[in-house]
């Protein structure tokens, strides 16, 4: 490359570049907004990635209406309900993050992008607790595969979730009238779609801990300033987008029937 | 059609062949006019405005509203009129005539298995009466397939899991190739059979020559007694189970509050998912059939069931849409224990 | 005047030397070349197992090879073709090495994401290629469940992952571009004074990124239900199988347009150039390039007309597909009314646009008929619709790349090639082709499927053509793989701009620099004006 850095010189720049503008953008200005709209199209495309699942989830909710609501109410409010508030709160200290890298406050951008990444540990955690909990009932679709007519108890801690469930349940939800053999195979289904959906979903949190593991680090050594922090804002813009997919997620999964 | 001993065009031996090929031509012809017209202009161009000398360069023509409109328009125009043609055409390959003959069809990897009314089943091998319009409803029993009649100009997908249908005319008495279209393993090549299009006169005599099972609603019948439905589902409607007398193309309720109208897919669904959709005042008590019931057995159960009703013939065939939107968890999903 | 032209001293193919500065690199270029040369293995690859269908098919009885490997053969050939080939053949190479220098850049917007996409593009393609060795795949490029999912072999999930890794490297490269389109143009780079072929980029990459994540999600969802018994298509555990081919179509359809729309990039330099005048119409071509990848979303079905979809929804994506026709049409329109009055010289590059001209107005044509429902019935799945997307992507596509690689050879090698040679090639390519493909259409409306290892004994005619015409076209292909190499030592110096072209790629030296330019350029013309090239020429002698 040392052509290039040569060739660079012979135009004379005059003024310092920044250290982190790379050679073939004219200005931070121009880098930044690349980085944006390269990050907008991306998360445009994982809209679109998520699409299918919806898609597919759509059509068989609509078949499956009966088997999708007994098999969304084995899930646990309690822990559904837990992560969602676990993960728009790291939402905002990733907010607090990129608010902190923008005003040059290193120490504070470090600290924030620790907390998102612990809340985002929080919410992984939780959905081991969920997974486990449905290989222990096969609840895990394939050959193991196996639906109890009557869904478990709810866990323990969720009794004030319980209790207004079974008022929702004594006022409203209908008999249903599947088999334990048609439940066999729809619910099945709903939970090919509840693994796909927040497994691809888990592992965008995973990608965005290890993003963020870089950018903490980055930001540790101070390679931010008000000038360049887009690393930290794309890094905020990927979280908020796999943030909003859970939105989508949560209700989808957990809350099929239990509208009042 | 042939030109030196090579068959270029399709034999024509349905009433679509000839509503099929006028259209194939009519498009040939508007297409050719086009594609000879921009290769016509553009070689004389590239003659007439070749290059003569170094540096010389084109004149400056930015373009042309006008003719711009001009070659969308016209395009638009002539592309509506192929849809509205096409549309047309296909409109009437997807209405059966209400008279039209019966004939159902399963795609097996790697055969085509055909059962008649009257009884007669053949494997890659369909006789047929000229001169009468017929349905087939086609099924699958593992992957999809696609039942194709060249000849006829008509195809259709079989899905499993459900039923789809075609009818075709059939005219000129002969034998014509069918295939399947839709790729369906190693074998699928030879997934294919012989149509044979019989005077009707001849068709009478070659009914007459096989079945000794009976026909397709007596082989049913007897499934209907062997299964033991004859237990619950007594004609008086005091069984376990309701009448099957006179249902067929009535709407029934149900007992979650919804209707449905009786027609091929519902008997299947009932027989094979028989909770799915539980008739008003009756218990959910009837077995599912799910693995435990063919799917040649379970047309001749349903042939059984539709001459229980012998004064609504057709109304009830299944419009292909209404099937598509309808699922049908089928077969093979034997309860584990 | 040749005799008198150096390669310049300092480019981007001396710029450093050895293996590691060019897997490291992060030139646009030198990642375009390297694309080049895998996406050439891939061809050749994809080609051998054309030769084994075609030699299969000369004859009716299925003597050549059994059935399973043929259909091994043919799965091989789509999987390779479309997904190593074609998706990436000119967004990847020219598009890679083009866009920046057309609108004045230095570099894509992300010169390390596009190395990244070249290396998913490896990981995809060893993934397929693996599977590929270990038995094969035979479930047809299109995986339509239930076969794929309960069928078939086990090979279906690495076979389904590398095209899935593969779609990131679209997605990736799709993307580059977008953004560099939007941010990276040069002082005075207007929108409507970037080449043709940057718009078709533009909407070809609209058209990758949003598309391109659906087919990956559904390969997902196959992989699951195949590789971890997850119920998601399976009919016989309550699942749609047509549910997949939607969604399948909903990106495969589009893809279509990720191979033909870059081509018709080509095509509009191609034409300008050697008749030296400006495009004519050069808005409605822009534009017609965004129309094609936007109606291209809406017409997924019409690949599903016979599979059990409603009457009322086949007679609405029957109409869609209508709509899709006329922006085709219009560019066809306009090509042929930039010859009249222009300066036309038939150079290789030009032989191309010519037959391009001619095969893709036949494939597009063609899909009228396709379009048209009542005909459909009867050539759904048969040999008329193999002879129409070949028309479309061997003929559109191929043509589209082979004319652009003739045409920007020089910019990128600095070398001129072998005119006498490649004239030959082109014809030979525009011959073979229509041998190889034309037959197959009367074949098709007789009412041969598709896939088929074994025909009747009628069709044998037809398939001899097409099998002797396939022999043509090979050889058509293999030429240019010797003269170009050929040329890259012995080949005559081509200098800054060997065509007259107006483009702004061709104002640097050849090869470009690292940089592409000496200095950053400022845009002060429209788009394919002749008259300052003529002057420089003229100026020059």
């Amino acid at each position: 490359m040392s052509n290039v850095a040569a060739h660079a010189d012979d135009r004379g720049h005059a003024h310092a570049h920044h250290p982190a503008l790379q050679h073939h953008f004219d200005t931070m200005a121009q880098q930044k907004e690349a980085a944006v709209v390269g990050m907008w199209v991306f998360l445009l495309t994982e809209i679109l990635f998520f699409g299918g699942l919806f898609a597919a989830y759509m059509v068989y909710r609509i078949w499956y209406f009966d088997a999708f609501a007994e098999a969304s109410r084995s899930l646990s409010l309690f822990w559904g309900g837990l992560n969602t508030a676990v993960l728009i709160g790291s939402s905002l200290t990733m907010a607090m993050a990129v608010r902190c890298a923008q005003t040059n406050k290193r120490t504070a951008t470090v600290n924030w992008l620790i907390l998102t990444m612990i809340l985002g540990a929080v919410f992984l955690g939780v959905k081991v607790i969920e997974y486990a909990d449905k290989f222990e009932h096969h609840h895990v679709p394939g050959y193991n595969f196996q639906w109890a007519a009557a869904h478990e108890a709810p866990a323990a801690g969720e009794h004030a979730v319980a209790a207004s469930e079974g008022a929702a349940a004594a006022e409203g939800h209908r008999e249903l009238s599947l088999t334990p053999a048609q439940l066999q195979l729809t619910t099945q289904i709903y939970f090919s779609l509840y693994f796909t959906m927040t497994g691809l979903h888990a592992l965008h949190m995973i990608i965005g801990i290890g993003i963020m593991l870089v950018i903490t680090r980055m930001a540790y050594q101070g390679k931010f300033d008000q000038e360049y922090y887009t690393p930290v804002e794309m890094a905020g813009l990927y979280w908020h987008f796999v943030d909003i997919v859970w939105i989508f997620l949560f209700p989808l999964l957990y809350l099929v029937e239990r509208h009042v | 059609m042939k030109i030196f001993g090579i068959p270029i065009f399709p034999e024509q031996a349905s009433t679509f062949a000839a509503d099929v090929d006028a259209l194939y031509f009519f498009v040939l012809a508007t297409c050719a006019f086009f594609a000879i017209g921009v290769a016509v202009a553009v070689i004389y161009f590239g003659i007439r405005y070749h290059k003569k000398h170094d540096g010389e360069i084109g004149a400056r023509i930015e373009g042309s509203l006008p003719l711009e409109l001009l070659w969308s328009v016209i395009p638009t125009i002539i592309a509506m009129v192929m849809f509205g043609w096409g549309a047309s055409v296909f409109y009437h390959l997807r209405r059966p005539p209400a008279e039209a003959m019966h004939i159902y069809a399963v795609g097996k990897q790697w055969m085509w298995k055909f059962q008649h009314l009257e009884g007669q089943r053949e494997i890659n091998e369909l006789h047929i009466p000229a001169g009468r319009p017929i349905k087939v409803t086609i099924s699958s029993e593992d992957v999809l397939h696609s039942l194709f009649f060249p000849a006829f100009r008509t195809k259709m997908d079989a899905i499993p899991g459900r039923y789809t249908e075609l009818w075709f005319e059939a005219q000129t008495p002969g034998e014509y190739h069918i295939f399947c279209t839709e790729y369906c393993g190693t074998n699928h090549s030879g997934m294919i059979g012989t149509v044979k299009v019989l005077e009707p006169a001849q068709y009478q005599a070659w009914l007459q020559g096989g079945s000794m099972e009976g026909t397709l609603a007596q082989r049913g019948a007897k499934l209907f007694n062997d299964l033991a439905c004859s237990t619950c589902h007594l004609d008086t409607g005091q069984g376990r189970g309701p009448s099957l007398k006179d249902i067929l193309g009535k709407t029934v309720d149900l007992q979650d509050g919804s209707s449905a109208i009786v027609d091929e897919g519902y008997l299947r669904e009932s027989i094979l998912n028989s909770q799915a959709k539980i008739v008003k005042g009756f218990q959910p008590l009837m077995p599912t059939f799910q693995g435990l019931i063919s799917e040649e057995n379970l047309v001749a159960l349903i042939e059984h069931l539709k001459s229980l009703s012998p004064n609504a013939t057709t109304a009830a065939a299944p419009a292909t849409g209404a099937a598509a939107a309808t699922p049908q968890p089928a077969a093979a999903a034997v309860e584990k224990k | 005047m040749l005799d008198q032209l150096k390669m310049p001293a300092r480019n981007y193919l001396n710029n450093g030397h050895g293996l590691a500065s060019w897997l490291l690199t992060k030139d646009h270029k030198r990642i375009a070349i390297m694309y080049l040369i895998s996406i050439s293995v891939m061809f050749f690859l994809g080609g051998l197992f054309a030769v084994g269908i075609r030699l299969e098919l000369a004859t009716p009885a299925g003597d050549f090879v059994q059935a399973g490997t043929y259909n091994k053969f043919f799965t091989a050939h789509g999987v390779i073709m479309v997904f190593f080939f074609l998706i990436p053949s000119i967004p990847a190479v020219l598009g890679n090495f083009l866009i920046p220098p057309m609108i004045g850049a230095k570099d894509l917007a992300f010169p390390r994401i596009n190395l990244i996409s070249l290396y998913i593009y490896w990981i995809g393609g060893v993934f397929t290629l693996y599977a590929m060795l270990s038995g094969g795949v035979d479930t047809g490029w299109t995986f339509y469940t239930p076969y794929s999912a309960t069928g078939s072999n086990s090979n279906v999930v690495p076979v389904a992952l590398g095209i899935f890794i593969a779609g990131f490297s679209s997605i990736l490269t799709g993307l580059n571009f977008i953004v560099t389109i939007h941010r990276m143009r040069a002082p005075g780079m207007t929108w409507f004074r970037l080449p043709l072929f940057v718009w078709a980029h533009y909407a070809t990459s609209l058209v990758q990124v949003l598309g391109t994540p659906v087919i990956a999600i559904t390969i997902v969802m196959l992989a699951v239900e195949r590789g971890l018994g997850f119920g998601i298509f399976d009919p016989s555990r309550g699942g749609d199988p047509v549910l997949f081919q939607h969604l399948f179509w909903f990106y495969s359809h589009p893809a279509v347009y990720i191979m033909i729309l870059p081509a018709l990039g080509v095509q509009s330099e191609l034409i300008s150039t050697f008749s030296r005048k400006t495009i004519f119409g050069y808005s409605f071509v822009a534009f017609s390039s965004v129309a094609i990848a936007v109606f291209g979303f809406i017409v997924w079905a019409h690949h599903m007309f016979v599979s059990g979809i409603s009457t009322y929804a086949a007679m609405v994506f029957s109409f869609l597909s209508f709509s899709v026709a006329i922006p085709s049409a219009l560019k066809v329109f306009n090509w042929a009314a930039t010859l009249y009055k222009g300066a036309i010289s038939f150079e290789t590059p030009m032989l191309y646009a010519y037959g391009f001209m001619g095969l893709f107005t036949i494939g597009g044509l063609t899909g009228l008929f396709l379009a048209t429902l009542g005909m459909d019935i009867h050539l759904h799945d048969t040999y008329f619709v193999v002879a129409h997307f070949h028309y479309i992507m061997v003929g559109g596509a191929i043509m589209g790349y082979l004319g652009g690689l003739h045409f920007w050879w020089p910019k990128i090698t600095g070398r001129m090639y072998s005119e006498f040679f490649s004239r030959i090639a082109a014809i030979l390519v525009f011959v073979g082709f229509n041998l190889t493909f034309f037959p197959q259409f009367v074949v098709g409306y007789l009412g041969m499927p598709r896939r088929y290892h074994s025909y009747p004994d009628e069709m044998q005619v037809l398939n001899v053509l097409s099998s002797a015409g396939a022999s043509v076209l090979g050889l058509g292909y293999l030429l240019p793989a010797i003269y170009l190499v050929w040329s890259l030592k012995k080949g005559e110096v081509a200098g800054p701009n060997p065509w007259g072209a107006s483009g702004l790629e061709w104002q640097t030296q050849s090869p470009p620099l690292t940089e592409n330019f000496v200095e950053v350029p400022i845009v002060d013309r429209e788009p394919y004006e002749y008259e300052h090239v003529a002057a420089k020429e003229k100026h020059l002698v």
